[in-house]
């Protein structure tokens, strides 16, 4: 390696030739790099040289030669003409049309036209009144809404919270929050029931509409809702929006030349992490309660931290926690039960299991295997799950990995709407901890 | 300013030279030899994989922890819910499609493209449909941008939440994006039946059982809203659209609708569910704003951060960040180390795109006392990312999205780092 620093001198005055070239105008560049190209094959050419052989003295004169059609090649490239260092450009749009696509036919079009603007256009005719709104939401919405539509466990609430909206925790409803009920008929008609969206007709979405405004206590039982009177109803909170005014209230005061330094005297950390995350291997997260407090950790000034605290409670009493559940002594079985445990959150929102399970959006899960498909009493199964179980199909752990996997591919037309467990872990550990249940 | 570059070259070489010294320095204290460099190992010995064992490569399983976590409570099912982007263990500026967060109304559907139709109609002159091959055959551009869900950071409002930058700003991703310019598509319906063009609107809606719809102004349709199919080069994955979704730079990615299906001309917005009773900002008094489309700009540190302690103890280390803004580029990150007394001024590791992530590091040598680590971005506007006192002054606690502000992490002596709010 002695060598090099010699053989390489003439390479750096390469490199001050392109350099020098570069500084001259903006749109050189794009030939500085292709020279730079050059220059780096060039001494990636001399590097191999060098190694294979130093003694050589053909080397001095090849690599010289090397060089030298660096050189030319430099000197070829100052000589084009200059290129403009962006040439990326628009797409561009012609002045007619360019004869893509095709019309759409007015069926077309009235199938997938289906918005409703706040005015009322675009309703269909119809009409519905809440006394006939109950029992559909009961039928198809209570599930996850609640009965009067006041939200079950964690799915949204609908009605109520009127005169929350300026407290701690809004509570925003169609009631208390929704400026136009233009809006409550498309979203519902639309996008719910949640996995069964577009089921329902004019009618039907009329009487819910009208159910969800009388548990809103807007109207009484006996009004008619219809497509001549949704676009005048008057929401409680129509008046309270305003266009986003970022640019007067924020933007003109937060545009100035931030402060670099002494911008503060002193400063305390005043809360810590509500929660601690626990990201295991297997993916998702656990969230854990920080016990740790504000109290004991330093100030800050000019001149740093406070003090350097000693050692102290860290997320470890979080890691010990996971470290002792895998401890337990467990066989196999157990375990593999206990991984179900986990799959099953997956399906709690819509199903219970256990001693005194009861159907919720989903049937209850007792006994499941050997179960007949969709014979679950009280509970009102989709097509597909009715024609099941008049053919008398039988649950057994094929039939069941099968539909887990892909729920909907399984049984075309399910109401379930879970996309399906990807993991094969995942099918054979809940059916585990399914079948814990075959006795309840 | 590719001559910015030529002399940093040189900076390079000699940089590196100090480099390899100091790793000499490091090793001279060792007092053994190292068994992984005088032992042949097994991998320096027998053969790996070959190449008809992978068509499609995954990360390799020792970094099978770089992924995409959700949190359960968050809400009622998984199925309309929200993930997060690994944004602490990434680095440069580019998010790979298979870790790029999710958030879905009614899951994530599989729409084959043969099957994928887009309608045009409205006020236009004549109503249109494509297909997915129609699209591929208008002129079509590239471009990096950021799409970040407006509830990023949300959680936030109610303080310190979440340990983890993954939780508190992973609901974002920065792709290159491929696709057709809205206005190419609006052009060939013809956009005379609408007359003024100034007070009119585009609503756009996906296929999916959600059918997401959103409103947007004619004047951002036509400037730089992408009809797009690619993403980073590839087809675009099932979570985020497959075959085909929208991109509307530096706006709320809850208007970047998925599988979109049907684009109509209006001459008012629709007042959707999505954009009344979600993604408004409710303000102390009660009232709520509506329409509030840009993201502004923001920054965080993603190391260290909760998921990244220092491990390495005293001496050099980089802090490495994101800075992003919807009003254009970034133009400068400062960091403060002691809880924003004192700031400095952060390098970007290459210009910033214009509503694009960039990143900045602030390289540093750490005396291993306790740190108070923020960042603070400013955009092309000269707008300054705020403190949370500030964006609490003007609106309170309850606007759940558009949470902006400066983020801090303590770091203590030991390298850990926890999510924290500071006076
Ligand atoms: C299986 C559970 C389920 C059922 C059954 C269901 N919904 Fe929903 N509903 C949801 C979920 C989940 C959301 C939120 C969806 C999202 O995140 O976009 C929702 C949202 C709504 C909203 C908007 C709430 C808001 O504050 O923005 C309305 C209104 C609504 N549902 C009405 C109905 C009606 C009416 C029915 C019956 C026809 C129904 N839902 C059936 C789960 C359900
Ligand atoms: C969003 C709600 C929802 C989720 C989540 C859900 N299910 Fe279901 N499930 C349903 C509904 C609704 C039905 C009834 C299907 C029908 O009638 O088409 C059902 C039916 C079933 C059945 C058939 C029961 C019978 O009586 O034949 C099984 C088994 C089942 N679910 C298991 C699961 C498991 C296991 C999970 C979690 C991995 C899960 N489900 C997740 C809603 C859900």
């Amino acid at each position: 390696m002695s060598k090099s620093p010699n053989i390489l001198l003439p390479a750096l005055g390469v490199t001050g030739i392109v350099l020098g070239g570069a500084y001259g105008t903006m749109t050189r560049s794009y030939k500085a790099d292709e020279a730079d190209i050059a220059r780096a094959q060039a001494q990636a050419a001399e590097a191999r040289l060098v190694s294979q052989e130093e003694a050589n003295t053909d080397l001095k004169s090849q690599i010289a030669l090397v060089q030298d059609s660096a050189k030319a090649k430099i000197a070829e490239l100052e000589a084009r003409p200059a290129v403009a260092t962006s040439m990326s450009a628009p797409a561009p749009v012609r002045d007619g049309a360019m004869g893509l696509g095709r019309e759409a036919l007015l069926e077309e079009i009235a199938a997938w036209d289906v918005d409703v603007l706040p005015d009322g256009r675009g309703l269909p005719e119809g009409t519905g009144n809440a006394f006939d709104g109950e029992e559909l939401f009961a039928d198809k919405c209570a599930a996850c809404h609640g009965d009067f539509a006041e939200g079950v466990d964690n799915w949204p609430v609908l009605a109520g919270g009127f005169d929350t909206l300026a407290d701690e925790d809004p509570v925003k409803t169609v009631g208390s929050y929704w400026p136009h009920l233009s809006t409550v008929y498309d979203y519902v008609y639309r996008s719910m029931p949640f996995g069964e969206a577009g089921t329902l007709t004019p009618d039907e979405t009329y009487a819910i509409v009208a159910y969800i405004l009388f548990s809103n206590d807007l109207i009484d039982d006996e009004f008619e809702l219809s497509h001549e009177n949704l676009g005048a109803f008057k929401m409680p909170n129509k008046d309270g929006f305003v266009v986003d005014d970022r640019p007067e209230a924020e933007y003109a005061a937060w545009s100035v030349e931030p402060c670099m330094s002494n911008c503060k005297e002193e400063v305390t950390v005043t809360m810590r992490s509500v929660f601690l995350v626990n990201t295991p291997p297997e993916g998702g997260s656990e969230s854990v309660m920080n016990p740790a407090s504000v109290e004991g950790l330093p100030s800050f000034s000019s001149a740093g931290a406070s003090f350097i605290p000693e050692a102290q409670a860290k997320p470890e009493a979080v890691v010990e926690v996971a470290a002792a559940a895998v401890e337990e002594p467990a066989d196999e079985g157990a375990e593999l039960i206990k991984a179900g445990e986990k799959v099953f959150k997956k399906c709690k929102a819509c199903h219970e299991v256990g001693n005194g399970a009861k159907n919720k959006s989903g049937p209850q899960l007792n006994a499941l295997i050997g179960r007949t498909m969709g014979s679950v009493e009280g509970f009102k199964y989709s097509n597909v799950f009715q024609a099941a179980a008049d053919e008398g199909r039988i649950w057994d752990e094929a039939s069941l990995t099968e539909f887990l996997a892909k729920p909907k591919s399984y049984m075309k037309g399910t109401r379930m709407s879970f996309s399906g467990l990807k993991k094969e872990g995942d099918q054979v550990a809940i059916i585990a901890y399914l079948n814990s249940f075959l006795g309840e | 300013m590719d001559e910015m570059h030529k002399p940093s070259r040189r900076a390079f070489l000699r940089g590196s030279a100090a480099a390899a010294a100091g790793t000499v320095a490091g090793a001279a204290s060792a007092q053994t030899a190292d068994p992984l460099i005088t032992d042949v190992q097994d991998w320096a010995s027998i053969t790996g994989a070959g190449v008809d064992e992978t068509p499609y490569g995954m990360p390799i399983e020792y970094e099978s922890h770089v992924v995409r976590r959700n949190v359960e409570w968050l809400t009622a099912s998984p199925i309309s819910s929200i993930n997060f982007t690994p944004i602490h263990a990434l680095e440069g500026t580019i998010t790979p499609q298979g870790c790029a967060f999710e958030r879905h109304h009614s899951g994530a559907i599989e729409l084959r493209k043969e099957d994928y139709r887009l309608m045009i109609n409205g006020l236009v002159d004549k109503p249109l449909v494509f297909t997915y091959a129609d699209l591929e055959r208008f002129p079509r551009e590239n471009h990096v941008y950021f799409c970040e869900c407006a509830a990023n950071t949300g959680m936030e409002w109610a303080g310190a939440q979440l340990n983890g930058v993954q939780f508190t700003h992973g609901m974002i991703h920065n792709m290159e994006y491929t696709g057709v310019p809205l206005r190419a598509l609006l052009n060939e319906a013809g956009l005379g039946a609408a007359g003024d063009l100034k007070d009119k609107w585009v609503y756009v809606e996906g296929a999916d059982a959600s059918s997401n719809g959103r409103s947007i102004p004619m004047e951002k349709a036509l400037d730089d809203v992408l009809v797009a199919f690619k993403a980073n080069g590839e087809a675009l994955r099932m979570e985020h659209g497959y075959p085909v979704r929208l991109v509307v730079p530096g706006w709320e990615g809850n208007m970047w609708v998925k599988w979109i299906r049907r684009i109509e001309v209006s001459d008012t917005p629709t007042e959707s569910r999505e954009e009344t009773s979600k993604y408004t900002d409710v303000l102390e008094d009660g009232t709520a704003r509506k329409w509030t489309w840009v993201m502004d700009a923001k920054s965080v540190i993603t190391s260290p951060s909760p998921q990244m302690p220092i491990t390495h103890g005293k001496g050099p280390l980089v802090i490495s960040g994101l800075a992003w803004s919807g009003h254009g580029q970034i133009t400068r990150v400062d960091v403060s180390r002691d809880g924003g007394i004192t700031w400095e001024t952060a390098r970007l590791g290459k210009q910033g795109d214009t509503k694009a992530l960039t990143r900045f590091y602030l390289d540093v040598d750490w005396d291993g006392a306790p740190m108070l680590l923020q960042a603070r971005a400013m955009d092309e506007t000269g707008y300054v990312q705020p403190t949370k006192d500030q964006l609490r002054e003007t609106r309170g606690e309850n606007s759940v999205y558009h949470n902006n502000c400066i983020q801090t992490w303590y770091v203590n002596a030991e390298g850990i780092a926890e999510n924290v709010e500071v006076s």
